[in-house]
């Protein structure tokens, strides 16, 4: 037998970019307990579009927890107030009849609201361009096993591989900083023997890059790990930290 | 040198900035309550302490220089460091909830940091520049602590340094990317228990001052 619960939710709504923007209150009834956060809101954005009213804008895509691009702040949680999922593997079973939820989009200055709770991310991905990849020369497949790397290793690269770059840290850092993406990406790639090559290229410039898109600066309050959907952790950051000083203070790059 | 600057002045730059300076005033704050437990040996050992200490000459005027400097760096990078994440969110959130990381310690840093500030330059006026010609160090102190409103004070501005320190220690550590398995919960540990030292070990002794004065 299906439950349902009856909520009334205060939704962030924003015409573009530009425009100033405000909470408004709908009703959300009979909403089915096994429904994920975000089929509830497709049900809202059904009735707004059935009455002739604008349906709420939210980003999504795969709606199975690993393409990164779904997410809000819940009730002042990033991704609701479940540990270690993403807004769209949230389900509305833990929530109870009768509760009130606030959702917001994702805010920090270099997160600009596109409409709605929908918000441009590109800075991320300007991070990601200014180093977030390994350079290898076109040619043979190189043998699977030719670089011995031990499991522990492989283990930590893969853990910090896990993010799926939702901004999640950023919108849960009271400072919005960048730094456990960023690590997390560093981390990746530094782990490895495949990235240690251009190690201190890549975290010089993508530090840089993440300093001008105008992230802020992490005071080490660890909401960030609290709250990342995949639980990356902080242990990034200390890497990040080192492998920054090493390439700012001991390597050739300038 | 501009790979200096540069380095320096990006995001973890100035964390390293923060995190050097901060270990530092925690070494400092050791000797301070090292020296500052000679009160408890009477009149004349905290006084000949005093003696002492002054009579190392110019070593105290370059240890007040270097102490001089690292204030100027942890207060003008944190003033800094402030400004800028009040900037990172112009657009702040209706609802604010914790996701458990953060801490009383760490989420008021830059509020105890300016606290203390105005603190160290009260405390210094109090004790430090004041004419010792014709009275003691022991006896300025005395008499400072016989008012109660001062031991309450003092008292208060140990309880927010214990807060400061109790993320500023680990949060150093974590900063210089020393952040290990098998250290980290020791360095976390070792946070509580200076924060703690730091509180209570000073935070005692105007109120031991205060009882025998």
């Amino acid at each position: 037998m299906t439950k349902t619960i009856n909520l009334t939710l205060k939704v962030w709504r924003q015409p573009s970019t530009e425009s100033k923007g405000g909470f408004e209150t709908y009703h959300a009834s009979d909403i089915s307990t096994d429904m994920s956060f975000l089929e509830m809101l497709d049900v809202v954005n059904e009735k707004l579009t059935m009455d002739g009213k604008e349906p709420i804008a939210f980003d999504h895509d795969c709606r199975e927890g690993i393409c990164g691009q779904c997410g809000s702040v819940v009730n002042g949680r990033a991704h609701g107030p479940e540990k270690g999922t993403t807004l769209c593997q949230l389900h509305m079973r833990h929530f109870s009849d009768g509760d009130t939820i606030a959702i917001e989009p994702f805010r920090a200055r270099a997160f600009k609201v596109l409409k709605d709770l929908m918000v441009d991310r590109s800075a991320l991905d300007k991070v990601i361009q200014a180093g977030g990849y390994v350079s290898v020369n076109t040619g043979g497949t190189p043998d699977a096993n030719a670089i011995p790397i031990s499991k522990e290793i492989a283990d930590k690269a893969m853990d910090a591989a896990a993010c799926i770059g939702c901004g999640a840290c950023v919108a849960a850092c009271p400072n919005a900083s960048a730094m456990l993406f960023v690590s997390a990406k560093v981390s990746q790639l530094a782990l490895l023997p495949q990235g240690r090559p251009e190690a201190a290229r890549r975290v010089t410039a993508m530090v840089r890059t993440m300093d001008r898109m105008g992230f802020g600066n992490c005071s080490n309050e660890r909401e960030c790990e609290a709250e990342c959907p995949k639980e990356i952790s902080i242990t990034n950051i200390a890497r990040m930290n080192r492998e920054f000083f090493k390439a700012g203070f001991f390597s050739a790059v300038k | 040198m501009s790979w200096f600057v540069n380095t320096l002045g990006s995001s973890i730059g100035k964390k390293l900035m923060m995190a050097i300076s901060g270990l530092s005033f925690c070494g400092f704050l050791v000797a301070h309550l090292a020296g500052n437990l000679f009160i408890y040996g009477g009149r004349d050992a905290f006084n000949s302490y005093a003696t002492h200490l002054h009579s190392l000459g110019p070593l105290v005027t370059i240890a007040e220089l270097g102490l001089l400097t690292l204030a100027l760096i942890h207060v003008l990078t944190g003033a800094t460091l402030f400004y800028e994440n009040l900037q990172s969110r112009p657009q702040r959130y209706a609802v604010n909830k914790s996701a458990g990381g953060r801490t009383i310690g760490s989420a008021t840093m830059p509020y105890t940091g300016a606290f203390l500030l105005l603190f160290v330059i009260f405390h210094l006026l109090n004790f430090h520049f004041v004419d010792k010609t014709h009275i003691t160090i022991f006896d300025i102190v005395s008499k400072s602590f016989s008012h109660p409103a001062y031991v309450v004070f003092y008292v208060l501005a140990m309880i927010i340094a214990g807060l400061h320190v109790s993320h500023g220690l680990w949060s150093a550590f974590q900063t210089l990317g020393a952040n290990h398995p098998k250290y980290m919960p020791i360095i976390m540990m070792l946070s509580l228990v200076f924060s703690l030292i730091v509180g209570i070990g000073f935070g005692f002794l105007p109120i031991y001052i205060s009882l025998i004065a």
